[in-house]
């Protein structure tokens, strides 16, 4: 689509464009480029030179079963906090879709977690189940689960998955709400007369009707949990106990922080830009099917 | 109208707000533990209820900060998050939307080159190309200051897109009519553009307020100064890996104050706010 009516002029549209060319250009650009580079490079452990190595970080990165199980741990944290997330921001969603009194009430008490930054979430859900201190460790204690998330992993994780979908539930209910209510009422109507029951409505209708929000939060979803708990890792655990919670950016932080393996946290940075590049285009192809402009 | 009894609605409301006392319960909490005393917290005798001690520990958090693990009071700590967050909204809406006047309302050579530039860039978070672009602010001497904690995160295209979409919609026939009363390129953008744009504007600041505002990892590498450091930051320091020494009354209530500003901003501008979220993600 073109615009018919435009202005003339020789300048005025580079100077427009350069200053968000250049901040795009030298934060943006040159150091993907130097990510890239740098993923090639094997550099000595005071940094001083540097020996071209072709993919050889590479090929270390993925003989190395830590990498592969920090791989798997981020795929299942990914998934396990965008199916609890998602499920039960869909039933939210449906409740506060019918018409009942206080709807607008609802949807207000019920969006504002979205706004919560993620080393604060951290904070609040590690206070809560310290295992000395928090307040509802002691309930879990009383019905005699031996809880510590600081030395056991797969509790750790647990936390992780818990804390970090608590935080998505809201967004994922604006978006479930957004789609529901873009469902024409009439086929509702139409179910009903034929005699489907709600639960029956809600799996023959709604749910496929739902299913372009649902796989376009799924994505979202994946590519939040990737990056965007990193501060609640951060302020939870650490990464720890042991690496039990390390995913693939805390990887990328951690060994360019500790390890000062500046080749092999390269190589782990452009692997990561491929796939999110891989999952922005899967959500774009599908965006820019749903969107009729 | 699809049949709704009575009683199918008392569960729709109860599923809702069993669901809000999920969401609210951690908040709760913390406001809760802001309020105790440190010593009966430590011991794991935290009460439910409020405490008394809410003045002293927040006039402690905001003026003096923790007495162990920072001591930087955390009313200056807020100061630089708004600084961080006012900057990134504004400049990156500022930027875009007058690149995306260039790219929609002329024709110049590269015009479609220089667009996907921009473009691409929508496909990285800052947290892929971190040591890079570490090393970048640090080589332009821009570490611990305002801009090296702003203007890497002003390097995205969503704004530009958006704007580039608005445009699109607006009739041509504006164009034409303030070509006719003698307005330049500039005055046009200033004069129509600019007035027709506000309400999209206002909703993408919403957005981009509390993305700046909620910054950890980019804020956490370039800020090694103390009295530069953002809220979000600050807070994950005030939990000392020595758990006795943690100050919980004061931690709970820095994040009490780190949450007040991007919410209220939330529930305050609930329109604007959706409205932002949903075209940002189109």
């Amino acid at each position: 689509m073109q615009k018919q009516a435009i202005f003339q002029s020789k300048l005025l549209p580079y100077a427009l464009v350069a200053p968000q060319l250049a901040i795009v250009l030298i934060f943006f650009y040159w150091p993907a480029l130097q990510a890239v580079i740098q993923s090639f490079l094997l550099q000595d452990a005071f940094g001083l030179s540097s020996t071209f190595v072709w993919f050889d970080n590479y090929i270390e990165l993925f003989k190395d079963p830590a990498y592969f199980e920090a791989i798997v741990r981020t795929f299942f944290f990914s998934f396990a906090i965008a199916i609890s997330s998602l499920s039960f921001a869909l039933l939210l969603a449906v409740m506060a879709d019918k018409p009942l009194r206080g709807s607008m009430l609802y949807r207000t008490l019920l969006i504002w977690p979205y706004a919560v930054a993620p080393p604060v979430v951290g904070v609040l859900w590690i206070f809560m189940l310290h295992p000395s201190l928090g307040v509802l460790s002691r309930y879990l204690r009383g019905l005699g689960v031996d809880w510590n998330p600081l030395l056991d992993g797969n509790q750790a994780a647990g936390l992780i998955i818990l804390a970090a979908a608590w935080k998505q539930i809201s967004y994922n209910f604006l978006f479930f709400l957004a789609g529901l209510q873009a469902i024409p009422r009439s086929v509702f109507e139409a179910a009903a007369i034929d005699g489907a029951r709600p639960m029956r409505r809600f799996w023959t209708v709604t749910f496929p009707l739902l299913s372009p929000t649902i796989f376009f939060l799924l994505v979202v979803n994946i590519v939040y949990a990737f990056f965007d708990t990193f501060g609640i890792i951060d302020t939870m655990t650490r990464g720890g106990p042991g690496t039990s919670t390390v995913t693939l950016v805390y990887k990328v932080y951690s060994d360019g922080l500790l390890g000062g393996n500046l080749g092999s946290s390269a190589a782990q940075s452009v692997i990561l830009m491929v796939m999110v590049i891989v999952l922005t285009g899967i959500q774009f192809r599908f965006v820019e099917r749903k969107v009729t402009y | 109208m699809v049949e709704e009894e009575g009683f199918r609605r008392y569960i729709a409301h109860a599923i809702l707000w069993i669901g809000i006392a999920i969401v609210a319960f951690p908040v709760y909490i913390a406001i809760v533990a802001s309020t105790q005393d440190n010593a009966l917290i430590a011991n794991g005798q935290m009460s439910l209820l409020p405490g008394g001690h809410f003045f002293e520990v927040y006039y402690q958090t905001i003026f003096v900060g923790t007495s162990g693990s920072t001591r930087e009071p955390v009313g200056n700590m807020m100061l630089n998050s708004l600084v961080m967050a006012l900057a990134i909204a504004i400049g990156k809406i500022a930027i875009s939307i007058i690149s995306a006047y260039a790219i929609v309302y002329f024709r110049f050579p590269f015009r479609m080159a220089i667009f996907w530039i921009i473009f691409i860039t929508l496909m990285l978070p800052v947290e892929v190309r971190i040591y890079p672009t570490y090393k970048i602010v640090a080589d332009l001497h821009m570490l611990d200051s305002y801009a090296g904690l702003a203007l890497p995160l002003i390097a995205s295209a969503t704004a530009t897109l958006l704007f580039r979409q608005f445009f699109m919609t607006v009739p041509d026939e504006l164009l034409e009519a303030s070509r006719i009363d003698g307005a330049g390129p500039l005055r046009f953008f200033w004069d129509t553009l600019l007035p027709l744009s506000r309400t999209n504007m206002a909703a993408l600041f919403v957005i981009l307020f509390i993305l700046g505002w909620n910054q950890y990892l980019w804020p956490l590498l370039i800020t090694t100064r103390d009295d530069m450091q953002t809220i979000q930051v600050g807070i994950r320091k005030m939990i000392t890996t020595t758990d006795a020494l943690t100050e919980w009354p004061i931690v709970m209530a820095t994040a009490v104050l780190a949450m007040l500003p991007p919410v209220f901003v939330v529930v305050a501008m609930q329109k604007l706010f959706v409205r932002g979220l949903v075209e940002t993600e189109k």
